[in-house]
């Protein structure tokens, strides 16, 4: 129980900067997750929060204390590691009742508190078997028992559903939240995964090369992302980007890709108007682009013609990719509509979903709202 | 096996080229074993088939304990040897582990350095290691070969040490210190009992090595019963122009027995831990 800062943490590794000015306030009992591509430093921030690696610059603390100088026994942690890492030579039972023993619990005390997490974890009747006796799915339970066993003020977890199989991921990843209501802790959470983080975290934090790209909540982060880097990272299928301009017709301002012109909606004309004339990057999301026939109506007006290259079918909606001039995008569109490969079709676009981004490097998103 | 198709073809191919090996390495120590069981004379008898035992006797075994220091030898030998394997070990042990986990500066470099005094013959060695004895009022003592036996010891237990180490996952060590060891709790508590065969084979090898050891016992250690097994079999046991073949071939088959009897128990864990690390696993 108990709030992480860090403050202005960075850590060199020779002549690579693997975290960068790392500014982060994670509070009491929040579940926040560190994602980004693999090599973008999150681990490395759990790391140093956990004292396995020493920060090159910069102070970290769990509740009051700046734990720089304490070794990860002295941290209040426990931390689950993606290859379970569990000890081999240790009964089930043994391996979550280890840290409890270091730490001169009693052996009443240490029962319980063994019996209390197994069966939060579904794992009683594994007690006396060996790791290597366990599938992947056990083993993991294990490990996150050892963690929880010893109540620690912070939990670490790094990419610990990474190992597991597609199935078992999905319904870990729902215990793993009922677990965090049930303990109440705070718990920091690598990732790679988009879903991980969109699913289970209260706060994300987007890396990118050991920088944070932004820090929110899941849906803020989906629906205001800061920049191209963020908004191509979470959400799936991927936005769509359109390199184009922004024009000014008959008092109208309209997005222009070449292949298609749409008007922007008015509410967001203030925002974007001082960029008139300029080059852009619109992104929009594939969930908010419809086949024009099942839109809602306020969309029929403006469409876009794009031809069919490819069809995933997934039962409950459709991927199309398509092709309109020299854009490829995607576009989720209703079960129900029949279409072929090589088929021209017309699409509705939201534009109140729309983002814009310059076209520089940071590509930062213009600001519409908030 | 896959891919043999006839019975046959097995034997020419697997068990005949093995039974040749076996016969080609077992006859020295059937050799031994016949000659110490074979009177003085029949040794030289020419019209009695070398190769078998005519008249079966113990004499030869009974000259060793009667005449001979024999029993003070093994004591000798077993006292330096245990001993001196287990310093090695605790000194390997942490030294491997320190090369395999700890960076500090000069790490690489005092790896090397390791690897390298042990390429130092231990022949040459002697010269310096024979002032120091003298200096320190050693000679004759069990401490002479305590105390150098691990300079060959110790570099190659640690390096066979430091490859097992680096197989055992460096994030079980990290659990461990997030669950409350400090450094050295996570090698008693963790690290070493993983290490098992990497233990074991090290410690064979040291074992192997002290109770073997030839040059340094014959230096340092050489007068009245402070002897061992090879240097007594071979000081005590050749007079002159007189060899005492039978009792010297009874020492070999007494001496050679408690190797023996280690390799055949531990010889699966010594395998895997001198090939540690070699495959990705």
């Amino acid at each position: 129980m108990a709030k992480v800062i860090l403050e202005n943490v960075s850590k060199t590794f020779g002549n690579v900067e693997a975290v960068k000015s790392f500014n982060l306030t994670v509070e009491d009992k929040e579940f926040t997750i560190l994602v980004g591509p693999s090599g973008c430093g999150k681990s490395t921030a759990l790391r140093m929060i956990a004292g396995l690696e020493e920060p090159t610059n910069g102070v970290i603390y769990i509740g009051d204390r700046a734990v720089n100088d304490l070794p990860p026994k002295d941290r209040d942690i426990a931390m689950v590691f993606q290859e379970y890492a569990l000890y081999p030579h240790m009964s089930v039972y043994k391996n979550m009742a280890f840290g409890l023993k270091l730490r001169r619990f009693s052996k009443d005390e240490i029962d319980q508190r063994v019996k209390w997490a197994s069966e939060i974890l579904g794992i009683q009747n594994l007690l006396d078997r060996k790791p290597r006796q366990l599938s992947g799915g056990q083993r993991q339970r294990v490990a996150v028992g050892r963690a929880i066993v010893r109540k620690p003020a912070v939990f670490l977890f790094d990419e610990p559903l990474s190992n597991l199989d597609a199935k078992l991921r999905v319904q870990m990843r729902a215990e793993l939240s009922k677990l965090h209501d049930r303990l109440e802790t705070t718990i920091i959470y690598v990732t790679h995964d988009q879903v991980e983080a969109m699913t289970m975290g209260t706060k994300i934090v987007v890396m990118k090369d050991g920088l944070i790209q932004q820090i929110g909540a899941p849906l803020e982060v989906y629906n205001h992302p800061v920049n191209m880097f963020v908004a191509g990272f979470i959400g799936s299928p991927v936005i769509n980007f359109f390199p184009s301009r922004l024009v000014s017709k008959e008092g109208r301002l309209f997005i222009d890709a070449e292949t298609f012109q749409l008007p922007i909606p008015q509410k967001k004309v203030s925002y974007y108007q001082s960029l008139t004339g300029s080059e852009a990057i619109f992104g929009i999301r594939p969930n908010d682009i419809y086949d024009r026939l099942y839109a809602p109506d306020r969309l029929r007006e403006n469409f876009v013609r794009a031809v069919v290259d490819v069809i995933e079918p997934l039962g409950s909606e459709i991927h199309l990719n398509m092709t309109s001039g020299r854009h490829n995008f995607v576009a989720v569109v209703d079960a129900q509509t029949s279409v072929r490969v090589h088929q021209e079709i017309e699409l509705a676009l939201d534009l109140d979903k729309m983002h814009l981004f310059e076209k520089n490097d940071p590509n930062l998103r213009i600001k519409t709202d908030s | 096996m896959v891919g043999s198709k006839t019975v046959g073809r097995q034997i020419l191919n697997l068990y005949l080229p093995l039974a040749l090996f076996i016969v080609f390495l077992l006859f020295p120590f059937y050799w031994m074993s016949i000659v110490s069981f074979k009177p003085t004379n029949d040794l030289f008898e020419l019209k009695f088939n070398p190769f078998w035992i005519q008249r079966f006797t113990l004499e030869n075994y009974l000259y060793l304990f009667q005449n001979t220091d024999f029993p003070e030898w093994v004591k000798n030998t077993l006292i330096i040897s245990v001993i001196s394997t287990a310093i090695s070990l605790l000194c390997s042990i942490l030294i491997g582990y320190a090369l395999a986990r700890l960076r500090f500066p000069g790490s690489n470099f005092l790896g090397v350095g390791i690897f390298l005094a042990y390429l130092v013959p231990p022949t040459l060695l002697f010269l310096p290691l024979a002032q120091v004895i003298a200096k320190l009022n050693l000679y004759n003592t069990y401490w002479a070969l305590i105390l150098t036996y691990p300079t060959q010891l110790i570099p190659f237990a640690s390096w066979l040490l430091m490859g097992y180490f680096r197989t055992i996952p460096k994030e079980i060590e990290e659990c461990a210190m997030a669950d409350g060891c400090t450094r050295m709790e996570t090698l008693l508590k963790i690290i070493l009992p993983l290490s098992t065969p990497g233990l074991i084979s090290a410690g064979i090898f040291c074992f192997t090595l002290c109770w073997n050891e030839f040059l340094y016992a014959l230096i340092f250690m050489s007068s009245g019963p402070m002897k061992t097994i090879p240097v007594g079999t071979v000081s005590d046991l050749i007079k002159a122009d007189t060899l005492f073949w039978g009792s010297l071939m009874a020492s070999a088959v007494l001496g050679s027995f408690p190797i023996a009897f280690l390799y055949s128990f531990f010889v699966k864990y010594y395998v895997s831990g001198l090939t540690a690390g070699a495959v990705k696993r």
